[in-house]
């Protein structure tokens, strides 16, 4: 017997519910430009070893961050992740992306979700955090409509510079929600200020100063970390009412911009309005210390439309490797993982000070800074394309004539007088 | 359940006060559906509210529930002890209220069922 769930009868039945009258009417979303007809010229089979000899040679092409002086971050950092991380995750124990659907039975999973919510929670000096979302950018946007739930206001102000990323994934739900508004001042209409720690240029802001202004208006803060190693160095941002982010530094590697490891922690009188998954600790029949997924009844599979939001699980298997790597670092070793970080980065800062027509901008940074290029020979997107073919990954453009660049752990000396010198080379051209 | 009272077919109840406040609650049908209550989310006071719009949330250990304004109006009180102790919803008439609406149109109260007409409806569920 086939096993076909669905007719096509079926399919235009469902089409003509829901007043669509094809497949692709669900799709209008999706740029156009995404599309393709059809698998470009695929042969039809080929045997395991060509594929094998092909696939390595179209691998031979890339540049990974290992294979030279690495200094792109943007929100997504090179960091070394220990072999035990990459070991314990894949133990068929554990090996799953989500929390399962009925989770209790996993006490293992469920005990690391709770370790990972409590190692949250006390890096970013809340005293709750959820189970992890998908990424930096949707932790940011979720903590904005938590905002709006709580104060009842509909206005976000954004503070300092943010992620081009988060900023796109917060207009793709600003289109959905359609009271949403960005202003430029914080009024009385303002849910909350939403600030990025340290920003995306680098930049650490007066949290304290934009409390103040936040409580004069009823306003919440929201406090964005891009970078979780940090949070090693700077206070924590217990002032905040939400801090959210990207936790993808500890425990997982930069594989070409994912998969991620969003967070969000709060104040546990916001408990209710959090979006994902919660694990709680409680005791079974017997007395013993167990867990349990909690709080359920904001989410999806209860609420229905009335959810707190439509992500109703979490990043599993990238939470248990943020959670192994932190149990390993522990705190004195996070915090000396941050000091390294920064103290390369002054290294690297003072060095390409020296560089002629080079600008340091930033007047604070912790492992990523702004520079400015006087008078380039060209634009500084294309300085990157030259630096790349001498196998030097030179940061990231944010305009013709400024770059972003990150060092952490893994940037030697070598490196960095690598970079200086094809700088001042090629500016000097 | 007291005979002054009106009804919703969605199972909340009704009292008036001071000629033009509803005092609004939850039926024991609706208590009992519900199951052990672990919090109530309450409006806020001065805000408009429109017949069948949302007024309260009530949270069971499995589920949790809309409860739905029987009147359009404005909130003029929320029972602050519910938030706390949202058991004390299946207690009394006088200690389980959840919000007092003062209503701006009196047709709304045209429509609701008094205590006989609840009754009959309870029983048309069975």
């Amino acid at each position: 017997m086939r096993y076909l769930p669905l007719t096509d009868k079926n399919r235009q039945d469902m089409l003509k519910t829901i007043g669509a009258s094809n497949v692709d009417d669900l799709f209008v979303q999706v740029p156009k430009k995404a599309f393709i007809d059809g698998l470009a010229n695929l042969p039809l089979h080929k045997g395991e070893l060509e594929v094998e000899r092909i696939l390595s040679a179209y691998a031979n092409e890339n540049h990974a961050a290992p294979d030279g002086p690495f200094f792109l971050g943007a929100g997504c950092y090179y960091h070394h992740v220990p072999a035990t991380a990459d070991h314990i995750i894949q133990r068929s124990e554990f090996l799953t992306a989500y929390t399962p659907y009925q989770p209790e039975i996993a006490q293992g999973t469920l005990q690391v979700v709770y370790e990972f919510q409590t190692m949250i929670a006390m890096l970013t000096g809340q005293e709750i955090a959820n189970a992890s979302l998908y990424d930096g950018a949707t932790a940011m946007t979720e903590s904005a409509l938590m905002a709006m739930r709580i104060t009842r206001r509909n206005g976000l102000v954004l503070k300092g510079v943010h992620h081009p990323h988060y900023l796109e994934v917060l207009h793709s739900y600003k289109r959905n929600f359609e009271d949403m508004h960005i202003d430029e001042n914080i009024t009385d209409k303002t849910a909350c200020v939403i600030v990025q720690y340290p920003d995306f240029h680098g930049n650490i802001h007066d949290l304290a100063a934009l409390r103040a202004e936040c409580d004069e208006h009823g306003a919440k803060l929201i406090v964005v970390v891009n970078e979780i190693i940090a949070l090693g160095l700077l206070p924590a941002p217990d002032m905040a009412d939400i801090v959210c982010g990207e936790a993808q530094s500890i425990g997982l590697a930069l594989s070409y911009g994912g998969p991620h490891l969003g967070f969000l922690a709060c104040r546990s009188a916001y408990v209710r309005q959090v979006p994902g998954r919660l694990c709680g600790e409680t005791v079974d029949a017997d007395g013993k210390r167990s867990f349990v997924l909690t709080l359920s009844t904001r989410e999806q599979h209860i609420r229905r439309e009335k959810a707190t939001s439509n992500i109703c699980t979490n990043q599993g298997l990238c939470a248990l490797a943020f959670s192994v790597h932190m149990a390993l670092l522990g705190e004195a070793g996070f915090k000396r993982l941050a000091q390294l970080n920064h103290e390369i980065t002054i290294d690297l800062a003072e060095a390409l000070g020296k560089v002629k027509n080079v600008t340091v901008v930033n007047d604070t940074f912790f492992n990523e800074f702004l520079i400015r290029l006087e008078n380039p020979p060209h634009s500084a997107k294309e300085i990157v394309s030259q630096l790349a073919k001498k196998g030097i990954i030179g940061g990231f453009p944010v305009s013709q004539n400024e770059l972003l660049l990150n060092a952490t752990e893994m940037t030697t000396q070598d490196d960095i007088t690598q970079l200086c010198e094809a700088l001042t080379a090629i500016l000097s051209a | 359940m007291s005979t002054d009272l009106k009804y919703t077919k969605d199972h909340e109840w009704l009292k008036i006060e001071d000629g033009n406040v509803a005092v609004i609650g939850i039926t024991e049908f609706a208590q009992d559906a519900l199951g052990d209550l672990v919090y109530v989310e309450l409006p806020e006071i001065g805000s408009k509210i429109a017949k069948g719009a949302d007024l309260a949330v009530v949270e069971s250990v499995k589920t949790a529930a809309e409860v739905y304004s029987p009147v359009t109006g404005e909130v003029v009180a929320v029972n602050d002890e519910l938030p706390d102790n949202p058991e004390l919803i299946k207690k009394s008439l006088e200690a389980g209220w959840i919000a007092k609406v003062k209503i701006t149109d009196e047709a709304d109260m045209a429509e609701l069922m008094d205590d006989a007409a609840y009754q009959d409806y309870l029983k048309s569920l069975d």
